[in-house]
């Protein structure tokens, strides 16, 4: 078309901590890239049309539907994946918490879950389980029922007020 | 799938998002938010497109006030509408309504301006503003115009924006001391679009009521505002009944669209009378 | 020696205790691995060209143009494949006079339902092949469609299958009893039509594959998202024409699948086919939109029913007419029969009557193909059973539970035989409705319940008991000529140091084989479950086994672990005996080490025993067998099926101005015979209550009159999501099988199974005061309207 326009995009970003650069097509969404140009395959593509939250990533510091974010989008942004959270160890009681209450079958949900439920965590108090439900309204798992991953996140929420109020 | 777009640009200004969409000869497509152009996009909707990244456009984003109206820019994100102190006291049905818009991740990216821009008939915001009577603005290299919420929303995802110009905003007034704002949607589950909702505003100068998935565009429903202006809910339910044409389709049909329209109504209404909004 | 599970304090006591599941860490971290995310060397991408149109001639295929995108490399039609790959029938030789015409991978020339492929276009990028896929131009001349189920059978409609004479693939019909006689003498006869919707799985990982074609060693190795690798191993070596060792197939981490993921799909041979011709790895990751037109459907069922009941509400008779259409293919290698035939199987199940008729009547129409999904058969079979029971309770104005206690089998009544033919070991749904009402204070309920009314508050207790069919035998596929194993094997090892691996012929998919697994050996043989490694789903190392389907994995797969891990154990207590010139009959394994029996007293470590046996076996007595590796293969033969029982109840509260149900709370009581963790059985219930409650209230599939698709997509096909669904109250009655040393049944369906009666119960009975009642499925606002008459047009 013109020189304005690219179908090719030099990024460059933070991923998890790291400085990354990359050259992405405009088409391109956030978690392909992740994926693929980064072997980081914690989150995943399900739906790919905003819907089952699978995708969802921590973007300059709030949770976002990878698919719904071109990675030409990215450029200069502070990502977060599961990966990274997990090696910093920010959600290793929630982690906890889902291993112990067995709030994962298949996994495949739980990546999105737990960046989803980071937010929510981050803000203030203790969430009654409706807005748990409420908050995950949009990440899909079809193996567990929600439930063990309500009293999950309920359990971690107390802990952690507890253990601000000590 | 996998979307395919003709080429990307990020625009660093109101006028160099402006310039680009001059030079893509019509193909150029506004990215903002991206919660439902990338969708489409996925969706292989829309192919093709020459996209105008405006999401970095510090000027479009956050909120003003004026002596008697707010001032919200077009990239001020759901999530921001529903937690802005200034919205929240003078124009409460924007962020009642942001609750039932999609899920949190969604409202952390979608603008108010995508969503108005996008027009989808089952959305919430074109409802609210043509409720509150608000007044859009855009912007094109030859200038600005105002657009008036009723002449914004012409069929379903169109718009008076044309070709080269960009939603920069919008504008509300202030609600008054008295006023009430209520809005109502049944949804299948939390988050999806509303299978019918009604938006109710009573302000001193008379009531406005709102609808949206119910026909090609929100719809102020006249009639319905004149029977509550007397005072005649039942008769506000009757001429709303009869002032809407909805759709039928998998999830609703046009009877039960109707008659939910009715049910929305009726309980915005008990909701201002009782005080509850 | 049998394991005395009775004995909480007994020695190495795993089994029944809530231990964590080795591999949720993993998963927790991201660290899964799924089919898509492997990468190999020189991989490329296919992506399939789907047919529009539910039936068309395909004339000509165009892909000059797609062939032209970059990256696009290679385009095949359905004469390129069937040069190398051969047609499927699926069909089995005990369901008499079920047919279904050869299926190729992609259609040859002639497409039968919306989303068949029609060719493939390799890339190397999935997005480059979307592109060409999209420049492919496909020269259709329509055909007229089979859409409507009930008219697939009329003279006027055309015939799907010219071949196969007409659209009626399979039928069956079961009598016992004299049921006409019943029906004429009934006190109350009460009869009601049910539907239930189009469902498909919707799993959250797509359908996936990637194989690998290795000419210089002429060896196959397929990464697969798959509930039954050895079922692939054999068809992707019959169809493609290798010899079964030279196919590997390997299932790692699996992203749900719950039926959808147990079946041979078009496209996914398709993948291997083109794989063997490019000699090259290629990928299929199935997208979403491609999920809702291409993965397996079920539950398009329409039902006549009626039963007959004395004045004291004993259940006299049942008459069920079952009609269900199967999409254009008998869906390989399982046939698309089996739905039907369960119902058949089903309907009636808890109770004790004696007059039963059923017929189910299957046919073709130009759909995506029906197959089984999780609980096959059962939530119709159910929903019809208590839906018709609590209508002849309301009629006979009998409490719900009441009609049930008399009419359920009594506890003691077993072995015996269903009116249906069904042959059960030992039930509990007595005992089972006690938990229930116990749990969930029905008393109470029922006050809360009228009280509310009086408010104006329509709550609504639906009760639901069940019957479910577990741990089947050759009986279910083998004997109709499936190469579909019932029997499951386990290879348990000891390693040098004293640690444990099994290998198993069942498969993960999150449900927790694994962890169930640990803790049988572990018990078997005596060390604790971290010690035991466990490797599934790799056809070249693990023995040969049916994988996971029809709530087989504990049962089967697990009864072999243990005589596995009880074998190793003899091994290695012969050993131990000459190392330690003792009495084998005298020591024991707990915790790792050699043991006095009788005292507990440590003798020696794994780990010394270990070291002998490697690396010192000359100081070993000649002779003395010394293999710390042993295989045990299981399969049940006293019943075709282990059946199991329970009984669910559900409290919702219906708003009748719009027509929305909100669920408060559900409960279910669950008899799976052995309990082996029971935090997992718990979790598996919860998450099929769920799909269930996904089936009553939310999920369908919508066609058009011309057998278009309407809603492929995840905005317009709604899964249940966490804001809609209740707390789920779970109980246990255990009444372990006898056929096996372990005693489990399977837990994986139960969930499923009885969920959407009870709700359609609760709803009805919410609705019951005002005249109304509904029986088709999803039970939607609007449906809910109509039924209240609140709908004029
Ligand atoms: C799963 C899901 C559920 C959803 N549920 C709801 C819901 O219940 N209710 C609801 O209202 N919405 C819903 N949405 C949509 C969401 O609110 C979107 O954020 C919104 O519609 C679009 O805003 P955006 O900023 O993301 O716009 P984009 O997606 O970036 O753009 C949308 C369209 O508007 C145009 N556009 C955007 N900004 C401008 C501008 N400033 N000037 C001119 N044109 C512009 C674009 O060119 C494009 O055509 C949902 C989305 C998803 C994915
Ligand atoms: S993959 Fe992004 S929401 Fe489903
Ligand atoms: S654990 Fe399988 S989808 Fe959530």
């Amino acid at each position: 078309m013109n020189e304005m326009f690219r179908d090719k995009i030099d990024i460059s970003l933070t991923v998890n901590g790291e400085p990354v650069e990359g050259r992405v097509p405009a088409g391109q969404h956030l978690v392909d890239f992740l994926r693929g140009a980064l072997g980081l395959t914690g989150a995943h593509a399900s739906c790919e049309h905003g819907v089952c939250g699978a995708c969802t990533i921590k973007v300059n510091g709030e949770a976002v539907r990878g698919c719904l974010m071109l990675a030409a989008q990215a450029d200069g942004a502070d990502i977060w994946t599961v990966e990274g959270l997990s090696d910093q160890g920010t959600i290793k009681d929630l982690q906890d918490a889902f291993v112990a209450r067995n709030a994962l079958q298949c996994g495949f949900c739980t990546p999105g879950m737990l960046v989803a439920i980071d937010e929510l965590l981050g803000k203030e108090g203790v969430p009654s389980r409706a807005e748990i439900r409420e908050h995950l309204s949009g990440n899909y798992c079809r193996c567990t029922g929600y439930e063990a991953i309500v009293d999950a996140v309920e359990t971690v929420a107390r802990a952690r007020a507890q253990k601000g109020a000590a | 799938m996998k979307a395919s777009a003709g080429g990307y640009a990020r625009a660093s200004s109101l006028r160099d998002a402006l310039e680009m969409l001059a030079a893509s000869d019509g193909s150029g497509r506004v990215l903002a938010g991206g919660q439902s152009l990338i969708a489409a996009m996925n969706l292989r909707l829309s192919a093709g497109d020459f996209l105008i990244d405006i999401s970095r456009v510090g000027e479009l984003a956050g909120v003003s006030e004026t002596a008697d109206s707010l001032r919200i820019g077009a990239l001020t994100p759901h999530a921001e509408i529903g937690r802005n102190p200034l919205i929240r006291h003078h124009a409460t049905l924007l962020s009642q309504a942001v609750e039932f818009i999609a899920h949190a991740a969604i409202r952390n990216r979608g603008t108010i301006g995508g969503a108005l821009a996008h027009a989808d008939p089952a959305a919430e915001f074109p409802a609210c503003v043509l409720a509150l009577g608000a007044t859009l603005h855009v912007e094109g290299l030859n200038g600005t115009r105002d657009i008036r919420a009723e002449d914004f929303f012409q069929d379903i995802f169109e718009t008076a924006i044309e070709d080269g110009e960009i939603l920069t905003g919008l504008s509300v007034p202030k609600a008054g001391a008295d006023e009430r704002q209520v809005i109502e949607e049944v949804a299948r589950r939390s988050g999806d679009y509303a299978l019918a909702g009604v938006c109710l505003v009573k302000r001193t100068g008379g009531h406005r009521v709102s609808l949206f998935s119910v026909g090609p565009k929100p719809i102020l429903a006249k009639n319905a505002m004149a029977a509550l202006d007397r005072g005649d809910v039942e008769g506000a339910v009757e001429a709303l009944k009869a002032e809407i044409d909805p759709p039928s389709d998998t999830q609703a049909s046009a009877a039960y669209r109707r008659h939910l329209a009715g049910v929305l109504l009726r309980r915005a209404a008990a909701r201002i009378e009782g005080g509850n909004a | 020696m049998s394991i005395q599970f009775g004995n909480p304090d007994r020695p190495n006591s795993y089994i029944g205790k809530t231990v964590p599941r080795p591999n949720a860490r993993r998963l927790v971290q991201g660290r899964g691995v799924y089919v898509d995310d492997i990468v190999l060397p020189r991989m490329a991408h296919v992506v399939f060209v789907r047919s529009p149109f539910a039936h068309a001639k395909i004339n000509r295929i165009d892909a000059e143009e797609a062939m032209s995108v970059k990256g696009v490399l290679r385009v095949f039609t359905g004469k390129d494949i069937a040069e190398v790959c051969t047609p499927w029938v699926a069909v089995l030789a005990h369901l008499k006079g079920l047919k279904s015409p050869p299926e190729h991978a992609i259609a040859v020339d002639r497409a039968c339902w919306v989303g068949e492929p029609v060719a493939a276009v390799v890339a190397t990028s999935r997005a480059a092949a979307e592109d060409g896929a999209a420049l492919i131009d496909v020269d259709y001349e329509q055909l007229d469609p089979v859409a409507d189920m009930m008219s697939a059978l009329d003279p006027q409609t055309p015939v799907l299958h010219p071949d196969m004479g007409d659209n009626l693939a399979f039928e069956r019909q079961h009598e016992q009893g004299d049921v006409e006689e019943a029906f004429r003498t009934a006190h109350k006869v009460v009869s009601a039509r049910f539907v239930t919707g189009r469902h498909t799985g919707v799993t959250l990982e797509p359908r996936s594959i990637l194989v690998d074609w290795n000419p210089a060693e002429e060896q196959m190795t397929a990464w697969h998202a798959t509930q039954a690798p050895h079922m692939i191993q054999t068809v992707l070596a019959k169809h493609l024409d290798l010899p079964e060792s030279r196919v590997r197939v390997i299932c790692e981490d699996v992203g749900g699948s719950y039926g959808i993921k147990v079946h041979v799909y078009p496209d996914e041979v398709a993948t291997a086919a083109i794989a063997k011709i490019m000699k090259r790895p290629m990928k299929f990751i199935a997208d979403r939109l491609e999920s809702f037109s291409s993965d397996i459907h079920a539950r398009d069922h329409e039902i006549e029913a009626k039963i007959a009941v004395g004045e004291d509400g004993k259940i006299l008779a049942m008459d069920v007419d079952d009609w269900t259409a199967i999409g254009a293919y008998s869906v390989y290698p399982r046939t698309s029969a089996i739905e039907g035939n369960q119902v058949v199987n089903l309907c009636g199940g808890p109770y004790d009557f004696a007059n039963y008729r059923a017929k189910t009547t299957v046919v073709f129409q130009n759909k995506t193909p029906t197959c089984q999904y999780r609980a096959v058969g059962h939530p119709i079979a159910v929903a019809i059973t208590e839906g018709l029971v609590d209508m002849a309770a309301a009629e006979l104005g009998m409490d719900p539970v009441e009609i049930r206690r008399r009419n359920m089998f009594k506890d003691d009544a077993y072995p015996v035989t269903s009116p249906a033919n069904m042959r059960f070991e030992g039930l509990s749904h007595h005992a089972s409705l006690d938990k229930l009402l116990e749990l969930m204070d029905y008393e109470a309920l029922r006050s809360e319940q009228a009280e509310l009314r009086k408010k104006g508050i329509h709550r609504g207790i639906g009760i639901a008991s069940f019957i479910e069919l577990t741990n089947p035998s050759p009986f279910m596929y083998g004997i109709g000529g499936a190469r579909i194993s019932a029997q499951d094997g386990c290879t348990v090892r000891m390693d040098p140091d004293g640690s444990v691996v099994a290998l198993s012929g069942v498969t993960e998919q999150g449900q927790g084989t694994e962890a169930m697994l640990s803790q049988v050996v572990a018990e078997g043989l005596g060390v604790s479950p971290a010690r035991v490694r466990i490797i599934t789903g790799d056809t070249q190392v693990t023995p040969y086994g049916g994988g996971t389907w029809a709530s087989r994995g504990a049962g089967i797969g697990g009864e072999a672990a243990l005589q596995a891990a009880r074998a190793l154990r003899d091994s290695i207590l012969e050993v131990a005996a000459a190392m330690l010139q003792a009495d084998q009959t005298k020591l024991d394994i707990r915790d790792g080490a050699i043991v006095d029996a009788a005292s507990g007293e440590a003798r020696m470590p794994l780990e010394e025993l270990g070291r002998i046996v490697y690396f010192r076996g000359d100081t070993l007595p000649k002779g003395l067998p010394r293999e710390l590796v042993q295989t045990r293969h299981y399969i049940t033969s006293d019943y075709p099926f282990a059946f199991t029982n329970g009984v669910q109840a559900s409290y919702l509260e219906v708003d009748t101005q719009t027509g929305i149900v909100r669920l408060l709370k559900h409960w279910c009581v669950e008899d799976c015979g052995r309990v082996i963790n029971p935090l997992l059985v718990d979790e598996q219930i919860r998450g099929g209550i769920v799909q269930g409650l996904g089936g009553a209230l939310f999920e369908e599939i919508h066609y058009d009159a011309d057998g278009q698709l309407l809603n492929g997509s995840m905005a317009d096909y709604l899964v249940p999501m966490a804001a809609e669904m209740p707390d789920m109250i779970i109980g246990h009655v255990e009444t372990p099988t006898q056929e096996s040393l372990l005693g489990a049944k399977g837990a994986g369906e139960a969930g499923t199974a009885g969920s959407p009666a009870a709700v359609m119960n609760a709803i009805n009975d919410a609705l019951r005061p005002m005249g109304a009642q509904v029986t088709e499925m999803p039970f939607t606002p609007e449906r809910i309207l109509r039924a209240l008459g609140s709908l004029k047009d």
